[in-house]
């Protein structure tokens, strides 16, 4: 073991081809995840925002928010299954805001939710009327608190009171009220669309615990079929594009793991041919292939520790230094931790393409021809 | 006390027997097809202190005489026993600790690690077989300073000279106090005063610790400082006897 780290201390030059290629793989890896998770948190942020477990839609919306409507009866029958005290409304709309300075036709896309029970980050009592919270990210167009958005084609107003992080939804920055300030805006905004009083998009159910799929399973009986309910990872996952996002880019990752796999193969099974008479020679005087080939796995983990080290230092930069709401980037520490381990496991696995070479070292070959 | 006098009082614990003994050793290679005999019924005995030089053309089998007698082959029939111990019929494994422990080798290339120190190829040995630690440490300090090498201890191979080179792959093969050590064509890539310096050195090192020594060579200044001469000839060995004691210097 020491004497592979001596070589790698005595003779860095040998490794700096395989650190600098396993740098740009580790890179490159942890700005696809980045990219995925800033996505993914971009298009999901308001729905893992909720503190509830389960959400209702209407059956006929397929699972679709924009669509969904559940009427009083529908809410009184998923009541008397979990209890009013677990059930809440939730209201949106997707709509252009107009900002004080910005000119006529400078929009930003917003969300405006309406709701009963506070998101995560937010106080337990809902806002007044014609007053709003919004998503951290929309600091990015000039919002600020105090500041006065006028909503869609209605130029509708509302007043940001503060703000709350992570709570985009689809790519947009969300805003936060009450249902009747969603009533009002939608009706103004989209009078097709107008709804009555008790009326809402959806239900978010809390308390269920462990139970939460049985729970799911118990409301939409109880409504006869007319509800689909289903857990928050469920309903992110029904999100447009929010699974397909995580296909491909899942794809695009585990390529770039296989290509540090091939990179970290070739490299050592390049330096293990160079050393087979070293080898020879050190089996010739007592050494086992295991100590050999834990050297060579040893150094395949310090360089990819060494670009891992790099890796994520850049990918924190990267978070650090984009604005918010720009680039959806996120290097979160799971994401990081991930990206290191399999590589990590992809340089174990192709420094074993060097293990058979090792044990086929004949120490014989030390000393002559063999014959 | 230097390493050499711990050597001698190693072997004056009890009756120095034959450093090697091989008895009707045969060795038979499968190249395709073909077997091809490489030993051939070798009978074969090197004395505690003795230094034997093994000479014959290229193919004759001293190659293979000699990686097995420092257990890196194992004969196809006979015996083999190396300080007293029958290494005939052991295990890849086996091998490898018993060359650990027993055997040192001189390689006809030196093949040095090349990004190691003078005393950092001495530790090899230790790095790679059982652990001794400061006891090492100790020993390889003191086999540079009887070969003249303290003052290089810290360079690397390509920082020495041919000779010194030299004298640290005699060092290394010393390291584990082995009860024979095998010399592979020492000279072969050295000039001529070199050369008989070298074989002076490999002379004096193993006489004054004394232990025994294969030379494999076709170098004529080899076969001048050895006790005995074996003569190998397609895989057939024939003792050619001691060598008159005026003659070796």
């Amino acid at each position: 073991m020491r004497l592979a780290l001596r070589e790698m201390r005595r003779r860095p030059g040998r490794f700096v081809v395989a650190t600098v290629i396993l740098t740009l793989i580790a890179m490159l890896l942890m700005f696809l995840g980045g990219l995925l998770d800033g996505l993914t948190a971009g298009s999901t942020g308001a729905l893992r925002a909720q503190q509830d477990e389960l959400i209702v839609y209407s059956a006929n919306s397929r699972d679709s928010l924009v669509r969904s409507r559940i009427t009083p009866d529908v809410r009184d029958a998923v009541e008397g299954v979990v209890g009013p005290e677990r059930v809440a409304g939730l209201g949106s709309v997707q709509l252009g805001a107009r900002t004080k300075g910005a000119g006529p036709r400078d929009l930003v896309s917003v969300v405006l939710f309406g709701y009963e029970r506070a998101p995560r980050g937010l106080p337990d009592a809902v806002p007044e009327a014609g007053r709003v919270y919004a998503d951290d990210s929309l600091r990015a167009d000039g919002v600020r608190a105090g500041s006065v958005l006028r909503l869609g084609p209605a130029r509708s107003p509302v007043r940001v009171i503060g703000f709350l992080e992570d709570s985009r939804y689809l790519g947009q920055g969300s805003l936060w009220g009450s249902l009747d300030t969603w009533r009002s805006v939608l009706a103004a905004n989209r009078p097709g669309e107008r709804v009555g009083d008790g009326v809402v998009q959806a239900l978010v159910v809390s308390g269920t615990g462990a139970d939460a799929q049985a729970t799911a399973e118990a409301v939409d009986r109880a409504t006869g079929g007319v509800t689909s309910t289903l857990t928050i990872a469920q309903a992110i996952d029904a999100l447009p594009g929010v699974a397909q996002q995580r296909t491909v880019f899942n794809q695009i990752i585990g390529v770039t793991v296989v290509i540090a796999l091939i990179v970290v193969a070739l490299f050592f099974a390049l330096i293990t041919v160079e050393r087979t008479a070293l080898y020879g020679v050190l089996k010739a005087i007592g050494a086992r292939s295991g100590t050999l080939f834990a050297g060579v796995l040893l150094q395949a983990v310090v360089v990819t520790i060494i670009a891992s080290a790099v890796g994520v230092a850049a990918s924190l930069v990267l978070d650090a230094a984009i604005p918010a709401g720009s680039i959806p980037f996120v290097a979160t520490p799971e994401r990081l931790l991930s990206s290191v381990a399999y590589l990590l496991l992809a340089a174990s696995v192709g420094c074993a393409f060097s293990l058979r070479r090792v044990l086929r070292v004949d120490p014989a070959s030390a000393i002559g021809s063999g014959l | 006390m230097s390493v050499a006098d711990t050597d001698r009082e190693k072997g004056l614990a009890g009756p120095p027997g034959p450093a090697l003994q091989m008895k009707g050793v045969r060795k038979i290679y499968n190249v395709g097809d073909t077997e091809v005999v490489a030993l051939d019924g070798v009978d074969l005995t090197v004395g505690a202190d003795e230094i034997l030089a093994l000479v014959g053309p290229s193919g004759s089998g001293k190659t293979t005489l000699c990686s097995i007698a420092g257990g890196l082959l194992t004969p196809t029939e006979g015996a083999v026993v190396v300080g007293g111990e029958d290494i005939s019929g052991y295990s890849p494994r086996q091998l490898t600790s018993f060359r650990q422990r027993s055997v040192g080798f001189v390689f006809q290339t030196v093949n040095l690690v090349p990004f190691l120190t003078a005393r950092e190829n001495l530790l090899v040995v230790d790095e790679v077989g059982p652990r001794r630690g400061a006891r090492a440490r100790a020993r390889a300090d003191q086999l540079l300073g009887e070969l003249g090498l303290t003052g290089w201890a810290g360079s690397l191979p390509a920082q020495l000279s041919g000779g010194q080179r030299q004298r640290v792959a005699i060092g290394r093969a010393l390291m584990n106090e082995p009860d024979l050590v095998l010399f592979d064509e020492p000279t072969s890539a050295l000039d001529t005063e070199l050369g008989d310096q070298v074989v002076r050195l490999i002379r004096d090192e193993m006489k004054s610790r004394g232990t025994a020594a294969i030379i494999v060579t076709h170098d004529d200044r080899i076969t001048r400082y050895a006790d005995r001469i074996a003569r190998i000839t397609d895989g057939h060995v024939e003792d050619s006897g001691p060598r008159h004691r005026a003659r070796r210097s």
